[in-house]
């Protein structure tokens, strides 16, 4: 399977009608860029009412009481409802996608600011917010738990009295890999390094914020909710699981998704309190959260604690890795991860690196801060997972004085090792890592930058470069081994060919800007050499696509891609079965040709894939025992993950007045096996960079002590710009999965997983002079001339 | 979509119009220049006005750059687009054009305007910083007529100027001195942010010495902040780095910075120095003709 590079034009703008991989314009960005995409905020309904929600000012405190009378006396008012209010139904509390339980509306107490507490129904948004400032409630502050390692303190108030018996914030407990084997690797070690590092609380923040729209028929009992969900039949499932609806009278749809990045995973209180509005009221229901809403109550990342130790002979051979976490789960365990995976797949964070031995052991906590958890092209916590190994594998580099490029290179799993088991258990598909390294390496001239970098010392000068090389794993999961929520990671795709050789692909998957219904399609078109054009990508909605848990962890490609690959050849092995009657020949005669069906060693008697459609549907007979129509149907259960892995270097510049960094240059060479569409890969790509340098510089969503959130507008939660990211410069190399039917990877978060331990590292790099082994993210100006001046844990 | 409360909007067809607006409406009534700060303020309902009077109006009476004697007038409706664009503007006081370049975005800088910046009083704001370094003054019209005042009189801390009910800010001016530049530093934390800290500085030059200087910073203090000792230092002076390294250091002992968000106060305390000896640095090279590297 070869790849190759065309410049976009020549794929579109030849008279070839080519099939099949490549680049090729996304057929979803006409409808996209000319603004007629349809997104939850477009759905107008007749009769449709606006509902706003009253947030809490406090992280913690027990509700006294609430008056909504004055709400209630507000012209436009509907209705007001309270905690109170839900819960005479059953409906106050609803289960986390982690098997806790999370408030719809607050009943006892709040327990993070902004937490919902009530909510307005009005005839317009308007009139729906202003509402919410007569609403009086009476709160009794609680001291807040916002240090997660306080959390487990004796005297620290219990945040969670909601559970039963519960009186401490522990949330779980976690381990992987071996203990001992790995103590017995330490004691052997000539070095050891350890290092604190805390990957700080990040947010997904999406163009498009989450909202819903709920329209409950009262004569049918047909509830049709439209919704932001990167998984509307997983969250089918789950109302109808939490609310006793049936499941036949739910319909989900996830029309247009101006981005997810896993905070469309959840479900929010919000799309909750829609459905209970529209089936109390009647009528058509639109809640749509602001900006600042989605900043401080929605699924956020990260925020973890860790301990790493890394112990390897003076040669720079590494022996074992080793950490400690402390994880801050916020007030309500919402974590979005396979059931038996409670801290996701941050068990990976062994690396691309051949160890004898690796333990970790985590503890999570719960805290006065917004649930989540899991959400932000993090591949199940694989991001903090390979910050952690990239980070202290360049504080070994340090302390060895070693480059870190030849020690990543020397302690590389080698290609004959692949299928390769990891110590804690994970059994990496593919892989061949060292020619990954040393293509980026050549394209970014590192010998000729190391040089650079010796004589800018000399004068003083500050430039860093930074190298991370990250294995990812994507593509949950094996139903054996992964649910969420008792529901099996496998995903659906059905096939049906028209008549005139057209077809029309329906995916369990949901795309929020990846561009499914191009990549897709072309898969299709690879396996029946049919043009992607003639191919229509139905997804979103749960009346008209086969059940499947939805795009998240970048599983789509490794799931339902491979799903629409074999679901192709079901159709294809239907076609050779007509063809072979329609030609007259045994099957095993024919060959198939990208298209058509030809009689091997004769050219000139075939039939093309339309020809077999309209064959398939027409008149005359079928060969016997062979049903009319050509379409086919799969429900496709992944063998294993898939392993994408990547090379990334990152060049930056100090200012040493200022301490400003910038990112002055950063080669990506990614391996996501075989390329579908080499531009779609391109801009996830580059996007999941651009994301990388926010959270290694900028992005970070604090709390003072009181709970207030500081990250609540995009003033205070930056998110970089065009201007603070270079000239992307991209490469690849490709090592098919084994077991994938064509080979794919996941890409979706490479970029994001991979870069942002390359910017740190690079920045830690430049300020070698300073004898600096780490510092946090993000590395602001501030930030980083405080660890120059040898303040290692400044406040930012 | 953040909505704000609810409120009443007129429109001003003329400055006189729109002060007897704001006469009539009362102390609940708000000018709206570009609406870069107060529109997001009413959506957050950080502010609530009961009247917004709209003064886009005005721009062909408010939105000028003009030389008049030894001053230059700048109109409050003038925006940043103008300001950064102004050729002349930029020839005599190129801390204009640097401090432009580093305000917010294109679309901010299309609407906002010079008289909202400064009745803003942001303790960040830049503008402010610029016309604190260039000492100029403001004109201040009511139905009563004009005040002109300086700008350490219109400020008077943060969010609060001398523009009392039922008044404007109008105008601007600048007096023109010879042989004088001037430069702008600022360090942002992302293109588009508000300044960590930032300084400006004017220079004016008789032969080898400085005949006169100032100094403006944002966003160490309550308010944009001129440091006077800081002139007193330098006249007479031959520029040196030395000389800098001084009117730095008496910088950063002038600011009162408070650790947030964009930095601790021993970081903003640095900026000051640093950006205060950049500042002067670039003026000088620019009066000189030298190129203003670090010597
Ligand atoms: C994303 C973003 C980034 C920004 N970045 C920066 C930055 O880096 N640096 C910076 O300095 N600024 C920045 N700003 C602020 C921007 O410069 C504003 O436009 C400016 O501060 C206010 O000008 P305006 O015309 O928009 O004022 P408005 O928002 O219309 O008004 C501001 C205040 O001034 C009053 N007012 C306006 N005109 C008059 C007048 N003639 N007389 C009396 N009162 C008046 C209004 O009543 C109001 O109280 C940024 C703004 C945004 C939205």
């Amino acid at each position: 399977m070869t790849v190759t590079d065309n410049p976009v034009a020549s794929f579109h703008d030849n008279d070839q009608h080519p099939v099949g991989f490549g680049r090729m314009l996304r057929k979803e960005d006409p409808r996209l860029i000319r603004g007629k995409g349809n997104f939850v905020d477009d759905v107008q309904l007749p009769g449709m009412l606006h509902l706003a929600i009253l947030r809490s000012p406090y992280a913690h405190a027990k509700i006294l009481g609430i008056d909504v009378s004055a709400a209630q006396a507000h012209p436009n008012v509907v209705a007001v409802i309270t905690g109170a209010d839900l819960a005479e139904q059953g409906l106050a509390w609803m289960p986390t996608l982690s098997n806790d339980v999370q408030a719809v509306l607050a009943t006892d107490k709040v327990r993070f600011q902004h937490q919902e507490v009530a909510f307005v129904v009005a005839e317009d948004r308007y009139s729906a917010r202003d509402a919410l400032e007569l609403i009086v409630v009476d709160y009794e502050p609680i001291d807040p738990v916002m240090d997660v390692r306080k959390a487990l303190e004796p005297d620290a108030p219990v945040i969670r009295d909601d559970l039963d018996g519960k009186t401490d914030n522990h949330c779980f407990d976690w381990e992987t890999g071996d203990a001992a084997a790995t103590d017995a690797a330490f004691a052997k070690a000539d070095v050891v390094v350890t290092e604190d590092i805390v990957y700080p609380r990040v947010h997904p923040a999406p163009m498009e914020t989450c909202g819903a729209v709920a329209n409950v028929d009262q004569i049918s009992g047909q509830l049709t909710l439209w919704c932001t969900s990167q998984a509307p039949h997983a969250h089918r499932t789950v109302y109808a699981l939490v609310a006793g609806l049936p499941e036949h009278k739910i319909r989900v749809i996830a029309p247009d998704i101006g981005g997810g990045f896993g905070n469309k995973v959840p479900i929010y209180p919000g799309y909750v309190c829609a459905i209970v509005a529209s089936l109390v009221i009647g009528k058509p229901v639109k809640w749509m959260e602001d900006r600042t809403e989605n900043l401080v109550s929605t699924g956020f990342a990260r925020d973890y604690v860790m301990r790493g130790e890394i112990a390897a002979t003076s040669d720079g051979k590494i022996l074992a890795v080793r950490t400690n976490v402390l994880a801050d789960h916020g007030a309500f365990n919402g974590t979005a991860a396979p059931v038996k995976y409670p801290a996701g797949f941050f068990g990976v964070f062994t690396g691309s690196y051949d160890l004898e031995a690796a333990y970790c052991n985590m503890t999570a906590v719960y805290t006065n801060k917004a649930p989540g958890g899991v959400a932000y092209a993090c591949s199940f916590r694989i991001t903090e997972a390979v910050y952690l190994v990239e980070r202290i594998v360049d504080c070994l580099a340090h302390e060895l004085d070693m480059d870190p490029a030849e020690l990543r290179i020397k302690n590389f799993i080698q290609p004959d090792q692949f299928p390769y088991t990891t110590k804690t258990g994970w059994v990496y598909d593919s892989g061949n890592y060292e020619p990954a390294m040393r293509k980026a390496m050549d394209m970014i001239g590192y010998d000729e930058l190391r040089r650079e970098q010796a004589e800018k010392r000399e004068r003083g000068e500050l430039m860093g470069i930074g190298i991370a090389f990250f294995t990812e794993a994507v593509g949950a999961g094996p139903r054996k081994d992964m649910d969420i929520l008792g529901l099996g990671m496998a995903d659906g795709c059905e096939l049906r060919m028209h008549p005139t050789g057209k077809g029309v692909l329906r995916l369990s998957v949901k795309t929020q800007g990846q561009g499914h219904e191009t990549t897709f399609a072309q898969i299709v078109s690879e396996e029946l050499g049919i043009p992607p054009e003639d191919l229509e990508v139905v997804h979103g909605d749960t009346d008209n696509t086969p059940f499947g848990l939805g795009t998240y962890g970048s599983r789509s490609t490794p799931v339902s891609g491979a799903a629409a690959a074999l679901v192709a050849r079901k159709v294809r092995d239907k076609a050779q079965i007509i063809a072979s009657g329609m030609l007259e020949v045994s099957v095993a005669d024919l060959e198939w040709m990208k298209g058509s069906f030809q009689v091997k060693g004769d050219p000139e008697k075939s039939v093309t894939i339309q020809d077999i459609a309209m064959k398939a549907h027409g008149a005359g007979d079928l060969p016997e025992g062979v049903e009319g129509g050509l379409e086919a149907q799969i429900c496709y259960n992944p063998e294993n993950l898939t392993y994408p892995f990547g090379a990334y270097i990152c060049v930056v510049d100090i200012d040493p007045g200022t301490a400003h960094v910038t990112v002055r240059r950063f080669v990506a060479v990614d391996d996501c096996g075989t390329q579908i569409n080499p531009m779609i890969i391109e801009g996830q790509v580059h996007g999941g960079l651009t994301d990388g340098v926010g959270m290694a510089l900028m992005e970070i969503i604090e709390f003072d002590e009181l709970g207030n959130c500081l990250g609540g507008s995009f003033m205070d939660y930056l998110i970089p710009t065009a201007l603070e990211v270079p000239d992307w410069e991209t490469g690849h190399t490709v090592t098919p999965s084994p077991h994938h039917p064509i080979g794919a990877k996941g890409i979706g978060e490479s970029a994001t997983v991979g870069s942002p331990p390359a910017v740190v590292n690079a920045v830690i790099d430049a300020l070698k002079p300073f004898g600096v082994r780490h510092a946090d993210m993000p590395l602001t100006p501030s930030r980083v001339w405080e660890t120059m001046q040898g303040n290692h844990t400044p406040p930012i | 979509m953040q909505v704000p409360a609810p409120f009443e909007y007129e429109r001003a067809t003329s400055v006189d119009h729109a002060i007897a607006l704001l006469e009539r409406l009362g102390s609940e009534a708000r000018l709206v220049a570009g609406g870069h700060s107060l529109l997001p303020m009413m959506k957050l309902r950080f502010a609530t006005p009961e009247y917004l009077i709209d003064i886009n109006d005005l721009h062909d009476e408010l939105g000028y750059i003009r030389v008049e004697g030894d001053e230059f007038r700048i109109g409050a409706m003038t925006r940043h687009r103008e300001l950064l664009e102004s050729d002349e503007l930029a020839a005599a006081f190129p801390i204009f054009r640097d401090a432009e370049k580093v305000i917010a975005d294109p679309v901010v800088r299309n609407r906002g305007t010079l008289g909202g910046s400064l009745c803003q009083a942001d303790p960040a704001e830049d503008l402010s910083a610029v016309c604190t370094t260039l000492d100029a003054s403001c004109v201040i019209r009511s139905s009563d007529g004009e005040r002109v005042l300086t700008m350490h009189e219109f400020h008077r801390g943060p969010y609060e100027t001398a523009v009392e009910d039922a008044q404007m800010l109008t105008e601007i001016r600048i007096p023109i001195r010879p042989n004088g530049s001037s430069a702008y530093e600022k360090v942002e934390r992302r293109a588009g942010d508000w300044a960590i800290v930032s300084a400006g500085a004017a220079v004016w030059m008789d032969g080898e010495t400085i005949s006169d200087a100032r100094v403006g910073l944002a966003a160490v203090g309550p308010n944009t902040t001129g440091i006077g000792a800081i002139s007193e230092a330098l006249r007479g002076q031959v520029p040196t780095e030395e000389l800098y390294a001084t009117a730095g250091g008496l910088a950063a002992e002038a600011s009162r910075p408070s650790a947030d968000s964009r930095g601790t106060e021993a970081y903003k305390r640095h900026l000051a120095d640093e950006l205060t000896r950049r500042a002067l640095r670039r003026s000088v090279a620019r009066i000189t003709g030298t190129n203003g590297q670090e010597a």
